[in-house]
């Protein structure tokens, strides 16, 4: 049989359709385009795929399942490696990793790896209720700090191994960017409620409104009994450009932005959060959170929403498929482009208009890119401003999606504790341990931003290196 | 959940509560701050911690119904809980080495330079106190602040109690007649602690002013209460909220704190239709 040369598509709701709503934009495969995807893979040896997977799911194991039907076990297959595939399955940057690596992306497409990851997770989760063994408790404690998806990995693999695993959250509900960041039609809530569900029936204990730093500090844990504690606290503070103009009213960062819509649900008639729901709006950067808000102002009624981005689309840090749908739906791409300064309004006669100190438009400089030889330390072509070349586009709120620095709540209040020139907390890459014994680290608390599938690679990381301490420690 | 253990009406529109919230309790230190959200479809919404009982494990928290979120929990009652109550966030007060300070607190604000002044009382310092109010009916925590200052001046807009005019009226006075602070601490409405900055400036004396901005997490991660202290922007969750008051760009500040003014009028109204539909 001939293979097909291209992935089987995804079914996805219409591009009008979806910019209007909330609901997931992708709806996943059915069995019969799953198990005809599979028979794609051509099952190599030497399984490259799997090496670039950053938990190292076993790839060509859980597709031969697949290909016969045999969603269980394919379920069963991928669980050794990753305690999230729904997730992964949504929100990983397949096209760099496992599907990079592909074989037959040589001279075809690549296997569709992550829609037959999500298929599998969402076929389980749908069908499969049955028993499952607890682990035997060993009787070590561990603590987690962070409910995103390096605590939750770390959690999910150390658990599973019979410790006694507490998540802290700071938040009032658990997930970390997947819930607060990660918008419901790309990822929905159900989903990472599940998989946090699924972790706390292997007796995990998730301890919302506690910020480690704060309320508890990471000796405290360990004076409690913890005999290690895992920090992935995540990125912290959003990043502004220091231009004129960032305080006006309806200058967002991104994870106010999307917090507000996501977490605190804004986008409900109930939800007592208010967003503002603008009309044209800037979204400046572009990663997937430049993405992930220039497609929610969209669905929150905005008329023309703009990604302002001072490379080229090549140089697009967002997931392709994540970028191929904003342009489906309408986002408009206004590339090699930098803001200048954000222009408020301001009505000199009266003091007391209501529209003073709101956003009126934003100054942009065109830009071009470098000469090919002169990129920068992740090999990028740099951006050069073109002298005189600055335009004024009508907008009424402008959302900085630039990244974001480390939180300083937890180094301040933790002894011993060793951070990075940025602030980033310093671990050693094979375990994950920091300065501080007993006390690991990883995802973006460590790297900065970063995907969520490394930050579940070093949930993983850690956890493996935690149950060695603690075994060494015990004999 | 969080158990609401007791419940005081100061006035019409402020009230007291203790929270048992014992970790909270534990660290919390005067200047803190605690967000919470009092039901399933909340807001979070951050307030100063008006003092703490480590023995009993609670926090008290004195707010005034402004809006609709303020409106819902005045409705709780003693023994109900709320959702989500989180702190201490913020960096405390600093007390340390001061020998004699004006307080100088404007309505609710009171509520939080409360136990700023009975922190350094307890360590000796001398506690000037200028606590103003609209109206007599709105004064709140009196006998508090009588017992933790050597000087108290009650102020009322309209004159119905104590001295008529504005806080910095008696602040003017003092220093201009030569009293010498260690520091001004002022913690009410932010036109108030601009004008009690603007007055104490030409006399050059240390002051701190404690910043509410509009926040979501309170931990540093939307930047949603970003205020422009010395050109620099600064985050008044963890950097704040005390801030050095000649540093502030209040101007910009006030203008941020209006920023959803128009949405809180109407879920302020739907919020009282609601009231209506329970009374019926």
């Amino acid at each position: 049989m001939a293979i097909n040369p291209k992935k089987h598509e995804m079914p996805v709701q219409a591009p009008d359709i979806r910019a209007h709503n909330f609901e997931e934009v992708a709806l996943g495969y059915t069995k019969e385009l799953a198990v005809a995807e599979a028979q794609r893979c051509l099952n190599c040896k030497n399984r490259p795929c799997v090496e670039g997977c950053p938990v190292n799911v076993p790839i060509p194991e859980f597709i031969s399942k697949v290909k016969t039907g045999d969603f269980k076990g394919a379920y069963d297959v991928i669980s050794v490696a990753s305690s999230l595939p729904a997730v992964c399955g949504r929100v990983c940057p397949q096209e760099t990793q496992c599907e990079s690596k592909c074989t037959l992306g040589i001279k075809f497409e690549p296997v569709g790896i992550g829609r037959l990851e999500r298929f599998v997770a969402d076929w389980h989760n749908a069908n499969y209720k049955g028993e499952f063994s607890l682990p035997k408790p060993n009787g070590h404690k561990v603590a987690v700090v962070g409910s995103g998806p390096s605590g939750l990995t770390c959690a999910g693999d150390l658990a599973k191994k019979g410790y006694k695993i507490t998540i802290f959250e700071a938040l009032h509900l658990a997930g970390g960017v997947l819930v607060y960041g990660i918008p419901e039609f790309r990822l929905p809530k159900e989903i990472v409620a599940q998989e946090i569900n699924s972790l706390k029936k292997y007796g995990v204990d998730v301890d919302t409104d506690v910020v480690v730093g704060k309320t508890l500090t990471v000796d405290e844990l360990i004076e409690n009994g913890y005999e290690a504690v895992f920090i992935g606290s995540g990125a912290g503070l959003p990043r502004f450009m220091g231009i004129k103009g960032e305080s006006l009213i309806g200058v967002y960062s991104a994870n106010e932005f999307l917090t507000r819509v996501n977490l605190m649900k804004a986008y409900e008639n109930n939800s007592s959060t208010p967003v503002m729901k603008a009309k044209n709006v800037a979204v400046v950067g572009g990663g997937n959170v430049a993405m992930d808000a220039a497609r929610t102002a969209l669905r929150l009624g905005a008329e023309n929403v703009y990604i302002i981005y001072r490379r080229s689309m090549a140089e697009l840090p967002a997931r392709r498929e994540e970028v191929e749908h904003a342009m489906e739906e309408g986002i408009k791409f206004e590339i090699l482009r930098n803001p200048v300064e954000i222009i408020g309004y301001n009505n000199p006669d009266d003091r007391r208009d209501p529209r003073n100190g709101f956003v009126k438009a934003l100054k942009i400089i065109k830009c071009e890119l470098s000469a090919p030889d002169e990129t920068d330390e992740r090999g990028r072509r740099s951006s050069v401003e073109v002298p005189g070349s600055e335009y004024i586009l009508d907008v009424d709120c402008v959302i900085m999606s630039i990244g974001t620095s480390p939180n300083p709540l937890i180094k301040n209040t933790t002894e011993g504790l060793t951070v990075n020139r940025r602030g980033g907390i310093v671990v050693d890459e094979v375990t994950g341990a920091t300065s501080k014994i007993g006390v690991y680290a990883g995802g973006d608390a460590v790297t900065g931003a970063a995907t969520v599938i490394l930050a579940m690679g070093a949930g993983k990381t850690a956890a493996k290196a935690i149950d060695e301490y603690i075994r060494e420690k015990s004999e | 959940m969080f158990k609401i253990v007791n419940k005081r009406v100061l006035n019409t529109t402020v009230t007291m509560m203790d929270i048992y919230a014992p970790l909270v309790a534990k660290k919390a230190e005067a200047g803190q701050f605690i967000i919470l959200r009092v039901d399933e479809n909340g807001e979070r919404i951050p307030l100063t911690v008006a003092g703490f009982d480590r023995e009993q494990g609670t926090v008290k928290i004195i707010f005034q119904i402004v809006g609709a979120t303020t409106a819902i929990l005045n409705m709780k009652n003693e023994g109900e809980y709320i959702q989500d109550f989180v702190g201490p966030l913020g960096c405390a007060t600093k007390t340390d080495g001061l020998t004699k300070v004006c307080i100088v607190g404007g309505g609710v604000g009171c509520a939080i330079a409360l136990p700023v002044a009975q922190k350094l009382h307890s360590l000796g310092c001398q506690v000037h106190s200028i606590i103003g109010f609209r109206s007599e009916d709105l004064v709140i925590l009196e006998d508090e602040f009588r017992a933790c200052s050597e000087k108290l001046t009650i102020m009322t807009d309209d004159g119905s109690y104590g001295r008529q005019g504005l806080v910095t009226q008696p602040l003017e006075e003092m220093l201009a007649r030569g009293e010498k602070f260690d520091e001004i601490i002022t913690i009410g409405p932010l036109v108030m602690m601009k004008f009690v900055v603007a007055t104490a400036k030409p006399f050059n004396v240390k002051i701190t002013v404690s910043m509410n901005p509009i926040m979501i997490d309170g931990t540093g991660m939307c930047g949603g209460c970003r205020l422009t202290v010395g050109g620099k922007t600064k985050f008044a969750c963890v950097d704040g909220p005390d801030f050095d008051g000649y540093e502030v760009d209040f101007d910009e500040a006030i203008m941020r704190s209006s920023a959803y003014s128009e949405f809180e009028r109407h879920s302020r109204e739907s919020t009282c239709n609601l009231f209506k539909r329970e009374v019926r």
